[in-house]
């Protein structure tokens, strides 16, 4: 694919990824699992800790840059950045890291997220009723015109938008719950997942409690999980020296639209479309030279599954209102047109802030998945707003 | 009771209009659209000459969401929240007060009333329109 699109598409490949246990409770800081992931990441490129020069990362993250600096030994860094938006800018490391490989601004870039969302001090799912004026870059200041009203957590603020949604496509909690059971039956016999050996039924989906009515089962709910993940980058002629088969990354892009938040989103005029998803879609398939026919496997960001189905017919994968249909009709199960998920995503295998699709799509394309789809050659990883497409053609 | 809002210099004249009983928004002085939530900068125009206008509280349900979980003890459970479209064309994130919630309907009437908070203030909040008064106040 290279040579399409803008400059920086096919020029760098993802070289190396690591990760720690993934539990309910690490026992240790976010920084040490940080330091464990990248060590990893960077044994497995066959680099060291002074080949890195550039890290990028995503906001409500609780590693300090100097910090990771001064304990993995990393010895001169050009810059670090962090893309907006928490999880939905989760994909947008790939965006950073293979634009700045690709223009000489970095060599080797190290992308990372660390994070006890189970035993840390701050869970998502906790009642928060002191909002700050700003939102830290993650993209949420609205969230001040929510906790009034006790909207408090994501799921609640996420849940707007999932009821006028199922309200405008008479989309029911079991049309969403199928999605769940396919993504706990990948998670079900990956060893790494929560959800190991624990597949669930559309009866257990629906018996669950509410968080959110008439939307939000807790068995929609992502796990809030403790754990670290890492990858690194670095353009495609070093990567030919390297001991992993490079993955490239062929394509990445993100759409942050007016008035657009990344949970608190309840200002633009259609709430039941995914509107930056569209814009996502717009861009990975208009102007990189995929279509999206040319995706062997996806790996969607699923902290809530309604989010799911709303991002599959925002990329294009179905129609507007028939994500519910596409699911029924297996279509993300192992023989389908769009396995997705195949670790269990975030809902099963764990919420690793997003980024843990991203190694998902790494070992797809690598062959080493627990639920490897054959012959997968590209992938999509995308985070309603941020995405790439990895390629090993 | 639930806790105060968030004052910050570019949103207090909401909420302190909402403690006196009135629902208000930003209006561009230079092309004239409401905007919610506030902000220095008409995104149409680029004005920064700024009005505060009241509205007539009368609302359609956009959307709601029944929560059950999780629970924080400055509110009664579940909480009914609601995203409601004025009829002046700007949105709200608020509550639905007084209905059972199988009577909740998206798209139907609402007004507004107020609900206090903590510091003595108060937040605005939606009841549905009672069939006999539907429209008598426009």
């Amino acid at each position: 694919m290279t040579g399409t699109g803008p400059s920086f598409a096919g020029r760098s490949a993802i070289v190396g990824i690591g990760q720690t246990e993934f539990s309910r409770h690490a026992g240790r800081t976010e920084l040490q699992l940080a330091c464990e992931a990248v060590t990893s990441a960077l044994a497995d490129a066959g680099l060291m800790p002074e080949h890195v020069d550039v890290l990028v990362s995503y906001t409500v993250d609780p590693v300090d840059e100097t910090e990771l600096v001064r304990s993995v030994g990393i010895h001169e860094v050009a810059y670090s950045s962090r893309v907006p938006y928490g999880g939905g800018g989760s994909m947008g490391v790939l965006l950073h890291a293979a634009s700045a490989v690709a223009s000489g601004a970095a060599d080797v870039v190290v992308a990372y997220r660390a994070i006890r969302a189970r035993s840390g001090a701050t869970r998502f799912g906790e009642a928060k009723v002191t909002p700050s004026p700003t939102s830290g870059h993650s993209g949420t200041t609205a969230m001040q015109w929510c906790m009034p009203f006790g909207v408090l957590t994501p799921a609640s603020w996420m849940a707007l938008n999932s009821t006028r949604y199922m309200h405008q496509f008479g989309v029911r909690s079991e049309d969403i719950g199928r999605a769940v059971v396919q993504l706990r039956a990948y998670a079900a016999t990956n060893p790494a997942a929560w959800g190991y050996r624990r597949p669930m039924s559309l009866e257990e989906h629906q018996a669950s409690r509410w968080i959110a009515e008439p939307c939000i089962h807790l068995l929609n709910c992502c796990q809030e999980t403790d754990g670290s993940v890492a990858v690194v980058i670095t353009g495609r002629e070093r990567a030919g020296y390297l001991p992993q088969a490079p993955v490239v990354i062929g394509a990445a892009a993100g759409a942050a639209l007016f008035e657009q938040e990344i949970a608190s989103d309840h200002y633009r005029d259609d709430l039941s479309v995914m509107e930056g998803s569209v814009a996502l879609g717009r861009r990975l398939f208009g102007e990189f030279g995929f279509d999206r026919g040319d995706i062997d496997v996806a790996m969607v960001y699923d902290a809530f599954s309604p989010i799911l189905l709303m991002q599959l017919e925002g990329l294009g994968f179905c129609g507007f209102g028939e994500a519910k249909d596409f699911i029924a009709d297996g279509n993300l199960g192992p023989r389908g047109s769009l396995p997705c998920n195949t670790n269990g995503g975030l809902i099963g295998e764990g919420y690793i802030h997003g980024l843990n699709l991203v190694l998902e799509g790494v070992r797809q394309l690598r062959g080493t998945a627990v639920n490897q789809i054959a012959g997968a050659g590209t992938a999509l990883v995308t985070a309603s707003r941020t995405g790439a497409i990895l390629t090993t053609r | 009771m639930r806790p105060a809002p968030l004052l910050t210099d570019d949103n207090a004249f909401f909420w302190e209009a909402a403690s006196e009983g009135r629902l208000v928004a930003q209006r561009c002085c230079g092309c004239g659209r409401l905007r919610h939530p506030p902000r220095p900068m008409c995104p149409r125009c680029q004005s920064l000459a700024i009005d505060v206008v009241q509205l007539s509280g009368r609302a359609t349900l956009y959307s709601y969401a029944i929560l059950h979980h999780p629970r924080h003890p400055a509110f009664e459970y579940p909480v009914v929240a609601a995203l409601v479209q004025l009829e002046e064309g700007i949105r709200l994130v608020s509550n639905l007060a007084g209905l059972d919630k199988a009577d909740i309907e998206i798209g139907m009437e609402l007004a507004v009333g107020f609900a206090p908070t903590q510091d003595g203030g108060a937040v605005p909040v939606f009841a549905p329109v009672r069939a006999d008064e539907t429209r008598s106040a426009s």
